[in-house]
């Protein structure tokens, strides 16, 4: 049916008090997802779009039975959130905040080892399962079920791509948005793998970008454990070095964070390339054919 | 965020990192006079952002004040042109004055975060002094590792693995685990994404020298250092840069192109850098204007584009999720009304209230050519471009 998220996700919003977090929480509850909770320390007793508001995770938890998390805290208090709903127990944790200093997420990430907790992000747009579940800020009229998986350390370059195949009549299974910082709570292979394990789940498109080695780790894990086809696309042949392009992880350091580094080591892995960003819908029809 | 190498040693020698003596100096004369303080010899070095000084002439040995005073002059006020710059080099405006050491060997030291395990490491090479990603790609197993568990922080067995396997003596091996422990204190402190003393020196006399240092920091961590954003140089900044971040527009990068953009996400910038490059084309900027609900931001781009003289075309590609392309059509709107808008514009508008924009910029009168994806946008800017 689905990775991650689907009609039996029930989730709770922390920030669902302030602008974004208010505004995605109704865009959300629009697209039909159960949003049960929201948590503003402070704030709670109040309900926001109907949805019961409280001061902790923990007792948002306990009376709701949330489980899953998306998050609009802003950045200097946000791995702290992440931290309080990993607590309380909650096994999807989707940070959408960007700017969190790195090491913040170096102390997420050792506090989140050994636990099975699933974590998206942060700096990215979130999950959707077409049909069933928001749990982001995409553009949920763009997407449409179906069976092709979309992983991106894009937002709105996914948005590109899944309007594509939309028009095309390529429907999508999952799209996940794991983020543009440099230690995402979850992996282009974490989610290749869930991709791979899916049944409803028949092809992939992965769309990476430069900087780091996140699409080499990718191609090794598509060569030896994929069976279902990975079309790729990689953002950034153009771009100049050293330089950071926005996404905190865009930065060309050394040879392995080139484009043309990536594309090389997903083609070798088997993927189908997609050499423009504007050929991805055509490229993914024409690799189911061929399947 | 850069600083220069003297903010760096003054940081590191605040957490106990041996530094060697020397003060900065803006003029030539200063230069003159700091070395007569330190007496004998001294190396003059040129403070910028890029490496490769010593092969461009940014750095010298003055045998006395008033050599030290001519290599300064030499250097101030001028352009240093290295293999990391532009041809168009950057601005020296300092010079570090060193007392010059007698070194018997060279090392490398480092901290960076390693995105592969998520922890940040230590490593240490005896091949200092040298280009290090150069030794990665040759001799890779002359760097030596440590990766910090951030709940335990930096141990000694770890410093002393390090110091031992870098073939230092009994009588260095205390001395360089402290070194190490006080660089991984400032990196956490101070909110480093790199720490690196290159080369890290064995002095004649057997003590440890941090004789270059290079300290950057995470931008997403400056909101808690103030007393670091205090000390950044704009002067080693593209101007152009400087200004838009100024203005609010944080993720503007001056490119050589002459087709100016403004995109909203920074995979749908890079993207539509290639599709410009595919056409044939080349951008002027990678521009992610981000989730702009304001159309102030809109306006300043444009501010910003019509400073630019190497702008020939604009093109703006939204794809409005969180953005609103009602707003990002007002401020296209607003801008022509506030900037003279000599170039064509090429806009593709898709996405939240796509309807809603489009209607904005049709009414306003405002002249520019429509796009229906953002190849097509791509396309149209090139030809826009070249007969502009």
């Amino acid at each position: 049916m689905s990775i991650l998220v689907d009609r039996n996700t029930r989730l709770l919003v922390q920030g669902i008090t302030g602008g974004e977090g208010s505004f995605h929480a109704q865009r959300c509850i629009e697209y039909g997802t159960k949003v049960v909770a929201g948590v503003t320390p402070g704030k709670g007793g109040s309900t926001v779009f109907g949805v019961p508001v409280f001061n902790t995770v923990e007792v948002a938890v306990k009376e709701t039975g949330a489980n899953a998390s998306i998050i609009f805290v802003p950045a200097p208090f946000a791995a702290d959130a992440i931290l309080e709903a990993a607590d309380a127990g909650i096994p999807l944790i989707v940070c959408i905040t960007e700017g969190i200093p790195v090491l913040d997420m170096v102390i997420v990430h050792r506090y989140l080892k050994g636990q099975s907790i699933r974590l998206i992000g942060p700096n990215c747009p979130g999950v959707i399962s077409p049909g069933q579940c928001k749990v982001g800020i995409m553009v949920g009229e763009i997407h449409m079920p179906g069976k092709v998986g979309v992983v991106s350390r894009s937002g709105t370059l996914t948005y590109e791509a899944v309007a594509q195949l939309t028009a095309l009549g390529i429907g999508q299974s999952t799209c996940v948005g794991i983020g543009g910082d440099p230690l995402p709570g979850s992996t282009f292979v974490d989610i290749l793998r869930l991709f791979q394990q899916d049944d409803s789940t028949e092809a992939v498109v992965l769309i990476g970008e430069i900087g780091g080695t996140a699409e080499q780790e990718a191609a090794t894990f598509i060569k030896e454990q994929m069976t279902k086809p990975v079309v790729a696309f990689v953002a950034g042949a153009t771009a100049p070095t050293g330089r950071r392009m926005g996404h905190a992880g865009a930065i060309i350091s050394g040879s392995s964070g080139r484009a043309q580094e990536k594309i090389a080591a997903l083609e070798a892995a088997g993927a189908v390339i997609a050499h423009s960003p504007a050929d991805i819908g055509v490229t993914v029809k024409r690799a189911l054919k061929n399947d | 965020m850069k600083v220069h190498e003297h903010q760096a040693k003054a940081l590191l020698a605040e957490f106990g990192i041996p530094v060697p003596e020397g003060k900065v100096a803006a003029t030539a004369a200063e230069a003159g006079e700091i070395a007569r303080e330190l007496g004998g010899k001294v190396v003059i070095k040129a403070q910028v952002f890029a490496g490769g000084r010593g092969k461009a002439g940014g750095i010298k040995v003055a045998d006395s004040p008033e050599e030290a005073e001519r290599l300064a002059a030499g250097v101030l006020g001028k352009r240093l042109v290295t293999y990391q710059t532009t041809a168009e080099g950057v601005p020296v405006s300092k010079v570090l004055v060193e007392k010059a050491v007698d070194i018997q060997k060279e090392l490398y030291l480092s901290i960076i975060v390693d995105n592969a395990s998520r922890m940040p490491v230590v490593m240490a090479s005896e091949a200092g002094g040298v280009d290090i990603e150069e030794v990665a790609r040759v001799i890779p197993e002359k760097i030596l590792k440590a990766y910090i568990d951030p709940v335990i922080g930096f141990q000694p067995f770890q410093g002393r693995r390090l110091a031992y396997g870098i073939g230092l003596d009994q009588s260095q091996v205390r001395m360089a685990t402290d070194l190490m422990a006080n660089l991984y204190r400032l990196f956490v402190a101070k909110d480093c994404s790199l720490a690196e003393i290159n080369p890290l020196a064995v002095t004649a006399d057997g003590k440890l020298l941090a004789l270059d240092a290079k300290l950057n920091f995470d931008d997403n961590a400056l909101f808690r250092h103030g007393d670091i954003e205090g000390l950044r140089d704009v002067e080693q900044e593209d101007p152009l840069e400087v200004k838009a971040s100024d203005m609010g527009i944080k993720n503007y990068i001056k490119l050589d192109g002459n087709i100016a953009c403004i995109v909203n996400g920074a995979g749908l910038a890079m993207a539509v850098m290639d599709l410009i490059a595919q056409a044939g084309g080349r951008p002027a900027n990678f521009l992610d204007i981000g989730t702009v609900n304001n159309a102030e931001r809109v306006v300043n781009a444009f501010k910003i584009f019509a400073e630019d003289p190497s702008v020939k075309a604009v093109l703006v590609n939204i794809f409005g999720g969180m953005a609103r392309v009602d707003v990002i059509a007002q401020g296209i709107v607003e801008a022509s009304r506030q900037v003279d808008i000599k170039v064509p514009l090429v806009v593709r508008l898709a996405g939240t209230n796509v309807e809603e924009g489009k209607r904005i910029l049709k009414e306003s009168g405002v002249g520019f050519i429509e796009a229906l994806d953002f190849y097509d946008a791509a396309r149209k800017a090139v030809a826009a471009a070249q007969s502009s």
